[in-house]
């Protein structure tokens, strides 16, 4: 049920866009209204969750840290894995960000005879999720050819090097065949490993299936199904302009392209997809692990009153030398 | 907010990235391309004839599959000659069939590929026919 349920949803969004645009014409709901919806949805929602997680405190200095901290001079600190320093920070997030360093950790463990636990490299989902986040990258980038005129040079740059094999016309995308290949490793990985598919929900598997469709169809557009890339690019220059035009003779499988495009914008603020925001926001990987240096104040901290020692002496300074306790203050 | 400043940057940045392409054409004359098929060779043709080696619409979309299939054919199979949907035959050549046709290379080929920013590297050793510059 957990794979079955998102499953079917992917495939009625496929049939609600084939449906709209081929029964009941609905090509500007489809082609305009929705697309120009889902970027709203898409950009207010980022806004709003990071300004949510902002406004939560973080009530201790917890970065996660593998290294040695900073402390005598003596004692080499392991910079990026344990940073005192906004710069190391900075260098720690961005090795996190572009390169996944504390999935490269990744572990597997084994129940072996014995009984004895047994603990392994496993790197598989590092590569898979680097080769696919990579990947979708690039093909976002790629994509900007079709919301431009006079493409800027770093794009055409981008999609020369990704078509740098000159295999067929037209030519084959290097990325197209890593997304597939990683999308569906991640998903038979949830699907095979007994640990990873009891702790997947419906939410982990809806975006996995809506990725694939979309890589699918993109590469059923590119490479089988053709449709007419000219009027294509007229209708997104008409979005990005806001001077829509729905050109006519575009094949309907260019319209689930875009419907489930402009669903996985309008779902990503409300799913697991915002971790592309969150990252930024973990304190476990923002923060420097100064505590030792910097006094961390709990935001939410109520003002206690505190009687020290002083008022307390003060108070009973008297009694005190009257029953021969020594006083720091005669 | 905690950190105001430093979200605020972030913030800013992603909103930039996200509507990019909004700015990018801001003001710019959006033309869509017009390919000229009024070539000498094409307007010899009696009027029902002015027709491409296929149906416009599937050279539209197709045409570079279909220019894929010819060398295929013939740099691997030697077989030279492509009859279409109507049983009309051609030369399966890019320079003696397509380009004797569509003579215009610049104001025909070149002015849908530049608005799509492709570039066919077919020209590296094909020869494309003589224009005037213009
Ligand atoms: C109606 C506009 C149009 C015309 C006219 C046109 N093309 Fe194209 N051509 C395209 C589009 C669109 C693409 C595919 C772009 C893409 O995949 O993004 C393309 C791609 C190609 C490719 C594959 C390039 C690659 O790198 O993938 C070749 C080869 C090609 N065209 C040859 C020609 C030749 C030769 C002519 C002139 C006889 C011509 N085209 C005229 C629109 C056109
Ligand atoms: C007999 C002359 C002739 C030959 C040969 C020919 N074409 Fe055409 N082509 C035409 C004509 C005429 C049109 C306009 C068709 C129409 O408007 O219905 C056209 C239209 C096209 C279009 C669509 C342009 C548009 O405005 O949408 C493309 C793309 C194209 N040709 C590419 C090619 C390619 C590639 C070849 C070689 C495989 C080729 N043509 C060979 C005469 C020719
Ligand atoms: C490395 C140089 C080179 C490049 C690049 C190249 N070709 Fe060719 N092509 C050849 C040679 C050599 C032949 C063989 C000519 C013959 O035997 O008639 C040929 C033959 C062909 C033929 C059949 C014969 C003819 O007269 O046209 C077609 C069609 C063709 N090429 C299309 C293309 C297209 C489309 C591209 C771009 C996607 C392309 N070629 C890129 C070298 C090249």
């Amino acid at each position: 049920m957990k794979t079955l349920i998102p499953f079917f949803a992917v495939v009625i969004l496929i049939v609600l866009a084939l449906a709209g645009v081929n029964m009941a014409n609905m090509q500007f709901l489809f082609g305009v209204a929705i697309p120009y919806a889902a970027l709203a949805t898409f950009i207010l929602g980022v806004i709003y969750r990071v300004v949510k997680w902002g406004r939560s405190p973080v009530p201790f200095c917890i970065p996660t840290t593998c290294g040695q901290q900073k402390s005598l001079p003596w004692i080499k600190q392991d910079k990026i894995e344990n940073p005192s320093s906004t710069g190391w920070v900075i260098v720690r997030m961005a090795l996190e960000v572009l390169l996944f360093r504390s999935l490269f950790r990744n572990i597997k463990t084994e129940l072996r005879d014995g009984p004895k636990l047994a603990y392994g490299s496993d790197k598989w989902l590092w590569l898979a999720g680097l080769a696919f986040h990579w990947s979708f990258l690039i093909i976002l980038v790629r994509h900007f050819r079709f919301f431009s005129l006079g493409v800027p040079f770093p794009i055409r740059m981008i999609e020369g090097l990704d078509s740098f094999l000159q295999i067929g016309v037209p030519l084959f995308y290097m990325t197209d065949a890593v997304i597939l290949a990683a999308v569906t490793y991640l998903f038979i990985r949830r699907m095979t490993i007994p640990t990873v598919k009891y702790i997947s929900l419906p939410a982990d598997y809806f975006p996995l299936f809506l990725i694939l469709a979309i890589a699918a169809s993109g590469v059923i557009m590119r490479y089988f199904a053709k449709v007419d890339i000219v009027s294509v690019k007229q209708l997104t220059m008409g979005l990005v302009s806001f001077s829509p035009v729905i050109p006519k003779g575009i094949g309907s499988i260019f319209y689930v392209h875009l419907f489930l495009i402009s669903i996985l914008f309008a779902y990503f603020p409300f799913s697991k997809l915002v971790h592309m925001a969150g990252v930024f926001m973990s304190p476990t990987r923002n923060m420097a692990n100064d505590s030792r240096m910097v006094r961390h104040i709990n935001p939410w901290n109520y003002p206690v009153h505190v009687h020290t020692y002083e008022e307390y002496e003060n108070d009973f300074r008297a009694k005190m030398k009257a029953a021969g306790l020594p006083v720091e203050k005669e | 907010m905690y950190n105001a400043g430093k979200i605020l940057i972030g913030l800013i940045i992603f909103f930039g990235l996200a509507t990019f392409p909004f700015f990018y054409n801001m003001g710019k004359a959006i033309a869509k391309p017009e390919p000229k098929v009024d070539t000498p060779e094409i307007m010899k043709l009696a009027k029902q004839d002015r027709k491409c080696v296929e149906s416009k619409e599937f050279m539209r979309a197709e045409h570079m599959q279909l220019l894929n299939e010819w060398r295929d054919s013939v740099v691997r199979s030697n077989t030279r000659v492509y009859v279409n949907a109507e049983g009309k035959k051609f030369d399966m050549s890019l320079q003696n069939t397509c380009m004797r046709c569509h003579s215009n290379k610049k104001k025909f080929c070149d002015e849908c590929h530049n608005y799509m920013a492709v570039k066919p590297y077919c020209w590296d050793c094909h020869i494309a026919p003589k224009e005037k510059e213009s």
